[in-house]
């Protein structure tokens, strides 16, 4: 597997974590936005090894941990009714709505499927014209362009019977939300390396000088991560805030054109609600209306009532990083992987999942779910 | 295609038949279910067991024996190099192999959905019959019922074995100690990533071929020659490697730390997960299985293991400690340290 077994070697690995140690005189709290980016700091014990000093704070960029319940619910009542197939990536499939989750109606019958691709979905509506086949389009600006090829196609084929619920949330004001909380102590950021694969960092430059912070656009593999943290850690050492690309063997500073393109003709921005966060300002994608009849939030004229989150869950807290999930009192009695109370407990990514093994293991080792 | 299964497939042409498909009625016990069990049951596995026709088989059991069940009910049914078929018999030959058993007797029920073709179920017979040949089993009683269409998912099997205990066995949970060695005898996750690459909606190219094979010969082999020093046998098979080791350091209340770098995996096999979004650590495994044994013979039992059929990649991919009681700890590549727990349910791919 070339071009990623460099990225784990295990003597460059040491040397980076030696350059860190020998960089850092104080704590400094990073946060890596991405949930893929935790998901490798567990998988690969990357927590177990970093100097106590450098604190990593999971940040809010697991889409299954922020779809907001409510949409959950709505493609639970959507998946429901007998003539629809609901369409989901996979993980999206175990996070509890207010009554229920997609893989306990789809036990008790609903059609639920799983995909990899949202063209997948087009595919099934054309075979199954008398079914209305839905893809619930979850995710950041990774899985954006996709889902939109998905409506460009529908739309060219005139393929009726094929929907998008969207879901789609965005970084920036993501991270721009974290600092603007007051209570955070976010010192810098490893930014979403596929997110910037796909939109470019130019976006980044100004939280940079807004809330002068280094922001390091980072990848994936053990290497990236250390070089990532070693750039920032760098950086705060100095005083210095920039926005630096670690990624630069994949991320482009105007990021893929043919994919924003592709976003850009089906999606507008928006004001979205995050679960556990609550309404960012312009933090979504919503369908053009050109592409009215494949948005499934409209065509099916869902009144879905809204039920408020479980008032013990501090998720939103946990996701911008100003608890420990550990500092929850439901967390590891009431609320476990297996009867999460919130997303960040229930996703490989969240946060709570990963620090719950944490607890168990007599607090030296992270696992993942 | 295994050139021996190839033979055999040729070997044994479907019969000429006046129906192609298989309805109702040919679970109904009556003139049909005896068209469909001549031409096929009877007329493949003929043996003296089966030839009585008797509600039941007459065997004998001789001293200290295992026993154990299974049920088959996979999608799709065939897959890379194999089907359900070979699946159901290896599966319970290896669950008596793990128990240290000489596989003897085994029964075969089938659960039908009318529909099925003639010719496909004609090809998971013949496979049946190869695995069951191979592993030295006598297929001794059985049963064939037919469910309406939409009540089941082509065909589902179950098996029933028994083997007699193998005189050096001596295979217990509560024989694993501290500093026993743990030794995987080939390579992880094949059998799961080859299913998983002809699953409706996920179809990719690979060569990849499902490992499923009978292990209870190499299992003899072993105890012939370090009886009793081999402490325990497991096959990792749903859950895979991560869900047994769980278990065996849960019930043991022991720990067990494992080396990443140690563990053997197809580069492809290590790619499509890397696609998939899947840890190898949990995708299912039908040939493999994993032995815990006295530290003292570890070098000479991977010796062995080498030199037999299906275990070319056998390793040593850790041991039993008396830290971290009850929990599976994995030694990244890079050296990093990680619990490694149970599923709670099914894996399920990541969205980014």
């Amino acid at each position: 597997m070339k071009f990623l077994t460099e990225y784990r070697d295990a003597a460059l690995v040491k040397q980076l974590l030696d350059q860190i140690s020998k960089s850092v005189t104080q704590t400094w709290t990073i946060m890596e936005v991405c949930g893929g980016q935790t998901h490798s700091l567990v998988k690969n014990g990357l927590l177990s090894m970093l100097p106590e000093n450098v604190q990593m704070i999971h940040g809010p960029g697991c889409p299954v941990c922020v779809t907001p319940l409510n949409l959950i619910d709505k493609a639970i009542h959507l998946a429901e009714k007998s003539n629809v197939i609901l369409c989901s990536f996979g993980d999206m499939l175990r996070v509890p709505g207010s009554k229920k989750s997609l893989l306990q109606i789809k036990a008790e019958g609903a059609d639920v499927r799983i995909l990899y691709s949202p063209l997948e979905a087009v595919d099934l509506a054309i075979k199954n014209p008398e079914k209305e086949v839905i893809f619930f389009a979850v995710g950041f600006e990774t899985t954006a362009p996709a889902n939109a090829l998905s409506v460009l196609h529908a739309y060219e084929k005139q393929v009726g019977n094929f929907s998008i619920l969207t879901s789609h949330v965005l970084v920036p004001p993501a991270m721009e939300a974290v600092m603007n909380d007051p209570n955070s102590n976010i010192k810098a950021f490893l930014a979403a390396g596929h997110v910037c694969t796909i939109m470019g960092i130019d976006e980044y430059y100004p939280l940079v000088n807004k809330y002068k912070i280094p922001i390091v656009v980072t990848g994936f593999e053990p290497v990236d991560l250390l070089q990532g943290i070693l750039m920032c850690v760098q950086q705060l050492e100095k005083g210095e805030y920039k926005l630096e690309n670690q990624y630069s063997r994949v991320v482009k500073s105007q990021g893929n054109l043919r994919a924003r393109n592709a976003i850009d003709k089906v999606f507008k921005i928006e004001n979205r609600e995050w679960r556990g966060i609550g309404n960012i300002p312009h933090s979504g994608y919503e369908i053009k209306e050109k592409y009215h009849a494949h948005n499934a939030n409209l065509k099916f004229n869902i009144k879905i009532d809204k039920v408020s989150e479980c008032k013990d869950c501090i998720a939103g807290l946990v996701l911008k990083g100003i608890k420990k999930p550990q500092q929850c009192s439901q967390f590891g009695t009431n609320c476990t992987p297996e009867t999460p109370l919130g997303a960040p407990m229930v996703s490989s990514e969240g946060a709570c999942a990963a620090y719950y093994h944490f607890h168990q293991a007599n607090n030296d080792l992270v696992s993942i779910s | 295609m295994n050139e021996a299964k190839l033979k055999m497939q040729l070997s044994c042409p479907m019969p000429k038949l006046d129906f192609d498909i298989i309805t109702l009625g040919h679970g109904s016990g009556g003139l049909l279910t005896n068209r469909l069990l001549d031409s096929g049951v009877f007329n493949l596995f003929k043996n003296e067991y089966l030839d009585k026709r008797h509600d039941g088989a007459f065997v004998n059991l001789e001293g200290p024996s295992a026993f154990t069940t299974d049920s088959f009910v996979i999608s799709p049914i065939f897959f890379p190099d194999s089907n359900i078929g070979e699946l159901a018999v290896n599966g319970t030959v290896n669950d008596l192999a793990m128990c240290g058993a000489i596989p003897q007797y085994l029964s075969l029920s089938f659960i039908i959905e009318e529909g099925l073709s003639m010719e496909e179920f004609w090809k998971i017979l013949v496979a049946i019959k190869f695995a069951s040949e191979k592993a030295e089993i006598q297929i001794v009683t059985g049963d064939t019922k037919v469910v309406e269409r939409g009540k089941g998912d082509k065909i589902f099997i179950n098996t029933t074995g028994i083997g007699k205990i193998h005189p050096k066995a001596n295979i217990d949970l509560s024989r694993v100690e501290i500093g026993d060695k743990i030794i995987v005898s080939d390579n992880l996750a094949t059998h799961g990533i080859a299913i998983m690459s002809v699953r409706e909606g996920l179809e990719f190219e690979t060569d990849i071929l499902s490992d499923t094979r009978n292990l209870n010969h190499n299992v003899s082999a072993l105890l012939d020659e370090f009886g009793d020093e081999i402490h325990l046998l497991r096959d990792p098979t749903r859950g895979g490697l991560a869900t047994v080791l769980t278990e065996i350091a849960r019930d043991a209340k022991l720990g067990i730390d494992i080396f990443q770098e140690q563990i053997p995996i197809e580069e492809q096999v290590a790619g499509a997960c890397e696609l998939l979004g899947l840890d190898p650590l949990y995708v299912a495994n039908e040939g493999i299985f994993i032995s815990i044994v006295n530290p003292e013979i570890a070098d000479n039992y991977l010796q062995k293991l080498h030199s037999l059929e299906g275990s070319t990649h056998a390793s040593i991919i850790g041991e039993i400690v008396k830290e971290h009681t009850g929990q599976v700890v994995l030694t990244s590549s890079i050296g990093g340290k990680r619990v490694v727990n149970m599923l709670v349910g099914e894996q399920l791919p990541r969205i980014c």
